[in-house]
């Protein structure tokens, strides 16, 4: 949204010889905004843009390097965030602002932009469990836990994928049944792995087999007997260093029979919630490749080789111009899809088109950049590895970007390609 | 001082302060078109004070009316100080007009008195046009007192005695004077808060009420006229020398020693 072009005395020089650089189109054309989507945003959705991106900026940015590098998530932001209200804020009512889902996925953009896995984090809060809960739970649990999550004082997780069950959770091996000797209670059995925020989580919403059948389950730290439940981190991760990520492994863990979700079964639950996730990270990725185009950009105005700054060069121009069009079309299309989810027209297959490209593009885009940066690439201060680092996760998580394209494929053919026979 | 504070808070719209603005093709301003603007840091400041006013002083403060002369565009930063705690606003609709300091202060002299506001917290200087008149002018024109470039404000509201400490060249002045009055803010007075999400919605029902500034009997016809505008000159490359010798010789040469 910033016009921010260096005046440097060289361009000043340019315009006096009259080059037509399309200089009179540079104040009408925002490269950071190139569709304009601000201009379509309500006056609500452009004040909590204006919040997210501040606290993005001046909160969570100057902690990311060191984050990243020490392999250390401050659960404070959390609560940060809080605060101000981001946390769930598309859900009504139960202490959460009740904004528009162009204004969740304007957050996720911003805060993506410093960070995937700070954004992990929200998206894990909000979407996975809060929308878990708000969805499937009775309203007893939701006045219990949701506004306390809202406010970060309750952090969630989201126990779905197992070691061995990943793209395929219909064939998961955790399992409840009721038990033994106490009534009203049922035992969960199994693992859970690659959790964001399962280290510190204190509740998780954890879906498992009861005969045969997939249920969600609302499990609670507290209260567990001793070694039922334990969270070991996945430590020395490659990729989103900033987000605490592990394991729910669970041992006889309790669950009162009040905490399983009544009025669902089967993937229906787990996907509900994957697919709020999914539109956010269509938003998020689009947020991490702007923040790869704005440090390349930057980078590019300032570094010379040959007494030229590399933006001169024309292969340096095309890297941006690709990684800017695959932007723009790609937050254009996020913005579309919040469009549609607010006027009740959104369907899982369109998440899938989006969710794909936008990580797929956001992924090939910030690795070129780093082509720009030289060896400054390898330097995490110079962030690029870093984003696109992040950005394969994004990628994998939430549905592979090739098992999105047999989400479409299926939707187009009638033809399921998920398995082999 | 029995009667409750009744604060108008003045804001403006202006360019983002981390936007490098291009002096315009005419050469009679800067270009405006697709550039951000947000509201101006001091305003925001102000706007903080106020809140921080109301919060710390439970039931002291009756109102806060924030106030902006500017195009419709204006209200995106009424409603962003609604967001933050201001309780009512009201935009002063000059279209694409640019107003100057005495017309701004003329038509918030006016809103002053129908509004019955008992204290003023303004910017002290727009970032755009860096004047820092408006507040100076207003207290001229209410015949109210006024300081200027506040750091710390501290109110009693039982006898409507306010202290300021104010940032003067040489450090700092405390100063005292009683209510009505005008205070500008500074830099160092507070940091504003983020508007949280659930205030940007309650927002949307606090009320925004548009006026002209003929309804206010002020004409904003300018008195001054923008001859041209034109960048600074480019900094000439500085030179290196290679001895202490030879740099005083230098800034002899230049008239600096």
């Amino acid at each position: 949204m910033v016009v921010s072009i260096a005046i440097r005395s060289k361009t000043a020089t340019a315009l006096k010889r009259g080059l037509t650089l399309g200089r009179r189109s540079i104040s009408s054309f925002n490269w950071e905004d190139a569709f304009d989507i601000q201009g379509d945003l309500t006056e609500e959705e452009t004040a909590i843009w204006q919040t997210a991106r501040s606290y993005a900026q001046e909160k969570l940015q100057p902690r990311i390097i060191e984050a990243s590098r020490t392999e250390t998530f401050d659960p404070n932001i959390l609560k940060e965030m809080g605060e101000l209200g981001l946390l769930g804020c598309n859900i009504k009512g139960y202490g959460c602002a009740g904004a528009s889902n162009v204004a969740y996925g304007l957050i996720a953009r911003e805060v993506e932009r410093v960070d995937s896995g700070y954004r992990s984090a929200f998206s894990v809060q909000s979407s996975l469990s809060m929308t878990a809960l708000e969805k499937f739970a009775s309203e007893e649990l939701k006045e219990k836990y949701i506004p306390k999550m809202a406010t970060g004082d309750i952090i969630g997780a989201f126990g779905l994928t197992e070691p061995n069950h990943g793209s395929d959770p219909g064939s998961m091996e955790t399992t409840a049944k009721p038990h033994p000797t106490k009534k009203g209670v049922y035992v969960l059995n199994g693992s859970k792995t690659w959790i964001s925020n399962s280290p510190i989580a204190h509740v998780f919403i954890v879906w498992a087999k009861l005969d045969g059948v997939i249920r969600g389950f609302l499990v609670e730290r507290e209260g567990q007997p001793v070694g039922a439940l334990s969270t070991p981190q996945i430590k020395n991760k490659s990729a989103l260093r900033a987000s605490i990520t592990g394991m729910i492994q669970m041992d006889n863990a309790e669950v009162p029979e009040e905490n399983m979700f009544q009025n669902v079964e089967g993937l229906t639950g787990p996907f509900t919630c994957l697919n709020s996730a999914r539109y956010g990270i269509a938003w998020g990725t689009m947020g991490a490749l702007e923040g790869a185009i704005d440090l390349a950009r930057n980078y590019a105005l300032e570094r010379k080789q040959f007494r030229q700054p590399l933006a001169r060069y024309q292969l340096v121009q095309k890297k941006l111009a690709d990684a800017l069009t695959d932007v723009t079309y790609g937050l254009n299309a996020a913005y579309r899809l919040g469009k549609l989810k607010d006027e009740g027209r959104l369907v899982p297959e369109m998440i899938s088109i989006v969710k794909r490209q936008n990580c797929d593009r956001a992924l090939h885009n910030s690795r070129v950049l780093m082509e720009v940066f030289g060896g400054n690439a390898a330097s995490d201060e110079y962030q690029i590895g870093r984003i696109a680092g992040n950005l394969f996760v994004a990628q994998t998580y939430e549905g592979q970007s090739d098992i999105h394209a047999m989400i479409i494929g299926r939707a187009m053919t009638g033809l399921g390609a998920f398995t082999a026979k | 001082m029995s009667s409750k504070l009744r604060i108008m808070v003045p804001v403006k719209r202006a360019i983002d302060f981390a936007v490098k603005p291009r002096v315009n093709s005419a050469k009679t301003g800067v270009e405006t078109a697709g550039v951000k603007f947000s509201i101006n840091p001091f305003d925001d400041i102000a706007v903080e004070e106020a809140v921080k006013i109301k919060e710390a002083k439970k039931g002291a403060v009756e109102s806060i009316h924030v106030v902006s002369a500017g195009s419709s565009k204006a209200q995106e930063v009424l409603r962003q100080s609604l967001a933050k705690g201001c309780d009512t606003s009201t935009l002063i609709d000059v279209g694409d007009a640019s107003v100057e300091p005495l017309t701004v202060a003329k038509m918030l002299a006016k809103l002053a008195e129908e509004d019955k506001s008992n204290l003023i917290i303004l910017g002290k200087q727009a970032i755009d046009d860096d004047s820092n008149h408006t507040g100076q002018m207003l207290a001229g024109l209410l015949n109210w007192p006024q300081v200027t470039a506040a750091s710390k404000v501290d109110i009693n509201e039982s006898t409507g005695e306010v202290t300021v400490e104010h940032e003067v060249d040489g450090g700092f002045e405390t100063v005292s004077a009683s209510l009505p009055m005008i205070i500008t803010t500074d830099l160092r007075l507070n940091t504003p808060r983020y508007a949280t999400l659930p205030n940007i919605m309650k927002a949307k029902k606090k009320p925004l009420k548009t006026v002209k500034p003929a309804d206010l009997g002020v004409d904003i016809a300018g008195r001054l006229e923008t001859v041209s505008v034109s960048e600074p000159p480019p900094r000439p490359a500085g030179i290196k020398v290679n001895s202490v010798d030879e740099l005083i010789a230098k800034l002899k040469e230049r008239g600096a020693l």
